[in-house]
C-alpha cells in the first residue's frame, strides 16, 4: 500500500467532488448539463482539450515508448499533435457555428433528422463505449499496481465516481475536472522534466548522449527505428490518429462549451500549445529514464524486468526526481488523468442517448428541458454500470490494441460524414447514413483480418490483410459510399437537402442565427 | 433565415470576400500542416536514415530537431491563423453580419 500516493488521491477526490457540488447548484438546463452554458473562456477549454489528450495513456505509454525504443516514441506523439491545427483550419469554427450540444446537430442540419440522429447517435455510443473499456482495463491495472487494490475495486471505484461527477455536475464539473488534473499533470511533468535537465547539467546533448551510451540499443535510439517502415502503414497510422481526433465524440462536444467561434479557435491554441509543450517534456522524461530509472538496479526485479511492466517508468523516473511525495503525487494524478478522461467519454455517450435519440428522435424535439436532463443522468448510470462491466469482461486485453481500434473506428465513423455535411453541397440522407454504415464495417472487418486482430489475438499463422491500421482503407470506403450513395439519389428529399446547404454555408461562415451562450 | 435574406447575404460583395479570404487562409494552412507531417511521415518511412544523422558531430540526431520543429511549427501555425482570423476575418465577419442584419 502506498499511503502518500492513497493520501493525495483522496485529497483529489474530495476536492473535485466539491467542484461537483458547487457544478451541481448551477446545473439547471440542458445547456448547462450538455456545455456547461456554453460558457467557458478559450483558454479553460484549450486546457480541458490538452487534458482529453494527454491521458494516462499517453503520459504513461508514450514515456514507456522512448524507454524502449527512443525515437519511435516521438512519431506517436507527433501523429496525435498534428491533428489539432488541421481541427482548427477546418471544423473547428464551424462545428460551433452549426451545433448547439452533440456532432449530429451539426450532420443532422440538413438532412433528415431520425435516420442521420440514429446512425450518429450509433457510431458516438461505439467509439465512447470501446474508448471507455480501453481506459478502463488501463485504469484497473494501474490502481492495482499504484494503489494495491484489487482490480475489481479499481473498476468499480473509477465507475462510481465517474457517474457520480457526470451525473450531478454535466459538463461543467466535468470540464473542471478535466482543468484541475491537467494543470496538475503538466505541472508533475515540468518538475520532473526540469528535475531531469538539472540531473544532466541543463545540457540536452548530455542527455541524448549518456542515454545512448547506457541503451541496448545504443545510438540508435536517436533515429526512426521500423516503427513506421511500411509507407502504406505509415500513412495510414498517420491518417487514423489525426482524423480519429476529429471524430472523438467527447472532444467534438468541447466544441460547444465556449461561447462563439472566436472562442472556439482560442480554444484550440491553447491546447495546441499545451500538448506541444507536454510531449516536448515526454522526450525528456523518456530519453532522462533510460539513465536514471533504466540503470538503477532497484527499479529492477529479480530477472531484470522493470518493477510493474514498461507502462511504470514515469512513475518510477517520479521517484528517482523526487522521493516518495512526489512518486505519491504522479500516482495521485494519473489516477486523477483517468477519471477525467472516463468522465467526459460518458457524458458525451449519455447525450449521444438523451439529445440524439431521446429528445429528437423519439419524442420528436417535444421533450421538455428536464425530461433531456432526467434521461441523460439514467443513460449515464446505465454506461457507468456498462463499463465496469466490460472493464471486467475485458480484463487481460490489450489496451493498445483497443485505443488503436477506437481511433481508426472514430475517423471512419465520424469524421467523413461530419466533413461532408459541412463542405460539400451534395451529401444527402441516404449518402450520410451509408457513409457512416461503410466506414464502421470496414474498419472493424479490416481489423479483425489485420496481424493485430487475425494472428495475436486468434491466433492464425497470416494476416488477410497486411496492413495493422486500417484508417487509409476505412476512411476512403466512408468517403466513397458517402459520394456514391448521395450523386445516386434522385429523391426529391435529396434535391430538398442540396438546397439547404446555402442557409448552413452563410450560417457556418459568420456565425448568423448560432447558439449563443446560456444567459445566466 | 428567409429564402430571400439567403439571397441577398450570399450575393453581398462582403460576405463573398470573406468566404475567398477564410478559404484561402485555411487552404493555405491546411496544405502546410499536411506537407510538413506527411513529408516527416515519408521520410521515417523511405529514409530513416536522414534523420539518424548526427546534428553537429554530437549524438543529438537531425530528427530529434525534425521533431521538435514539427511540434514548434504546429503551435507557430496556429497563432497564425488566430492572428489573421482575430485581425481580418472577424472584423470582415462583423461587417457581414451587421450589412445583412434582418
Amino acid at each position: 500500500m502506498n499511503w502518500t500516493a492513497i493520501g493525495m488521491f483522496l485529497l483529489f477526490v474530495v476536492f473535485t467532488l466539491g467542484v461537483t457540488r458547487w457544478a451541481a447548484l448551477r446545473t439547471r438546463s440542458a445547456s448547462d448539463f450538455y456545455t456547461a452554458g456554453g460558457g467557458l473562456t478559450g483558454m479553460q477549454n484549450g486546457l480541458a482539450i490538452a487534458g482529453d489528450m494527454i491521458s494516462a495513456a499517453s503520459f504513461l505509454g508514450i514515456s514507456a515508448m522512448m524507454f524502449l525504443n527512443g525515437y519511435d516514441g516521438l512519431l506517436y506523439a507527433l501523429g496525435v499533435l498534428a491533428g489539432w491545427p488541421i481541427i482548427l483550419f477546418l471544423i473547428a469554427e464551424r462545428l460551433r457555428n452549426l451545433g448547439k450540444y452533440t456532432f449530429a446537430d451539426v450532420v443532422s442540419y440538413r438532412l433528415a433528422q431520425t435516420p442521420v440522429r440514429l446512425t450518429s447517435a450509433f457510431g458516438t455510443l461505439t467509439v465512447a463505449l470501446l474508448y471507455l473499456v480501453a481506459q478502463m482495463v488501463g485504469a484497473g491495472k494501474l490502481i492495482e499496481l499504484l494503489f494495491g487494490i484489487s482490480y475489481l475495486y479499481a473498476v468499480m471505484l473509477v465507475g462510481v465516481l465517474m457517474v457520480f461527477y457526470v451525473t450531478f455536475g454535466g459538463m461543467l464539473a466535468t470540464t473542471w475536472v478535466q482543468i484541475i488534473k491537467a494543470v496538475m499533470l503538466l505541472s508533475g511533468t515540468t518538475f520532473m522534466a526540469f528535475m531531469v535537465l538539472k540531473h544532466f547539467g541543463f545540457s540536452t546533448e548530455a542527455m541524448f548522449a549518456s542515454a545512448a551510451a547506457v541503451h541496448a540499443k545504443g545510438t540508435a535510439i536517436m533515429a526512426p527505428g521500423g516503427l513506421l517502415s511500411n509507407p502504406v502503414d505509415a500513412i495510414s497510422l498517420g491518417l487514423g490518429m489525426m482524423f480519429g481526433t476529429a471524430g472523438l465524440p467527447h472532444i467534438l462536444m468541447r466544441f460547444f462549451t465556449v461561447s462563439d467561434a472566436k472562442e472556439a479557435r482560442k480554444s484550440v491554441f491553447y491546447a495546441t500549445g499545451f500538448i506541444g509543450y507536454f510531449y516536448l517534456l515526454l522526450i525528456v522524461i523518456g530519453f532522462g529514464a533510460i539513465v536514471m530509472v533504466g540503470t538503477e538496479p532497484a527499479y529492477r526485479d529479480a530477472s531484470g524486468a522493470i518493477i510493474g511492466g514498461g507502462n511504470m517508468i514515469a512513475v518510477h523516473l517520479a521517484q528517482a526526481v523526487g522521493g516518495n511525495l512526489f512518486l505519491g503525487f504522479i500516482s495521485a494524478v494519473a489516477f486523477a488523468t483517468i477519471l477525467a478522461v472516463v468522465a467526459g467519454l460518458a457524458l458525451s455517450g449519455a447525450s449521444a442517448v438523451s439529445h440524439d435519440i431521446y429528445a429528437c428522435v423519439v419524442r420528436k424535439g417535444k421533450a421538455s428541458e428536464q425530461e433531456e436532463i432526467r434521461v441523460s443522468r439514467v443513460a449515464t448510470l446505465v454506461i457507468g454500470v456498462l463499463a465496469i462491466i466490460l472493464g471486467l469482461m475485458f480484463e487481460s486485453q490489450n489496451i493498445a490494441f483497443l485505443s488503436g481500434l477506437v481511433l481508426a473506428i472514430a475517423a471512419s465513423v465520424n469524421f467523413p460524414v461530419l466533413f461532408l455535411s459541412m463542405f460539400w453541397k451534395g451529401l444527402t440522407t441516404r449518402g450520410a447514413v451509408a457513409g457512416s454504415l461503410a466506414g464502421l464495417v470496414s474498419a472493424v472487418i479490416l481489423l479483425v483480418l489485420s496481424p493485430v486482430v487475425w494472428v495475436n489475438v486468434l491466433h492464425h499463422d497470416k494476416a488477410l490483410f497486411p496492413y495493422s491500421n486500417p484508417a487509409l482503407f476505412s476512411m476512403s470506403a466512408a468517403f466513397l459510399a458517402a459520394w456514391a450513395f448521395s450523386v445516386t439519389d434522385r429523391s426529391a428529399q435529396a434535391s430538398e437537402e442540396r438546397g439547404r446547404y446555402l442557409a448552413q454555408f452563410i450560417r457556418s461562415m459568420t456565425g448568423i442565427g448560432a447558439a449563443g451562450a446560456a444567459k445566466h | 433565415m428567409t429564402p430571400s435574406h439567403i439571397e441577398s447575404i450570399s450575393n453581398h460583395p462582403d460576405f463573398q470576400q470573406l468566404v475567398r479570404r477564410k478559404r484561402r487562409l485555411n487552404g493555405s494552412l491546411t496544405a502546410a500542416m499536411l506537407v510538413i507531417y506527411y513529408g516527416f511521415v515519408l521520410l521515417v518511412a523511405f529514409s530513416p536514415s536522414t534523420l539518424g544523422q548526427s546534428l553537429s558531430g554530437g549524438v543529438t540526431s537531425v530528427g530529434m530537431l525534425v521533431g521538435v520543429l514539427i511540434v514548434l511549427l504546429s503551435f507557430a501555425l496556429t497563432g497564425i491563423y488566430v492572428y489573421r482570423a482575430n485581425n481580418v476575418l472577424d472584423p470582415l465577419n462583423d461587417k457581414v453580419k451587421q450589412e445583412c442584419a434582418q
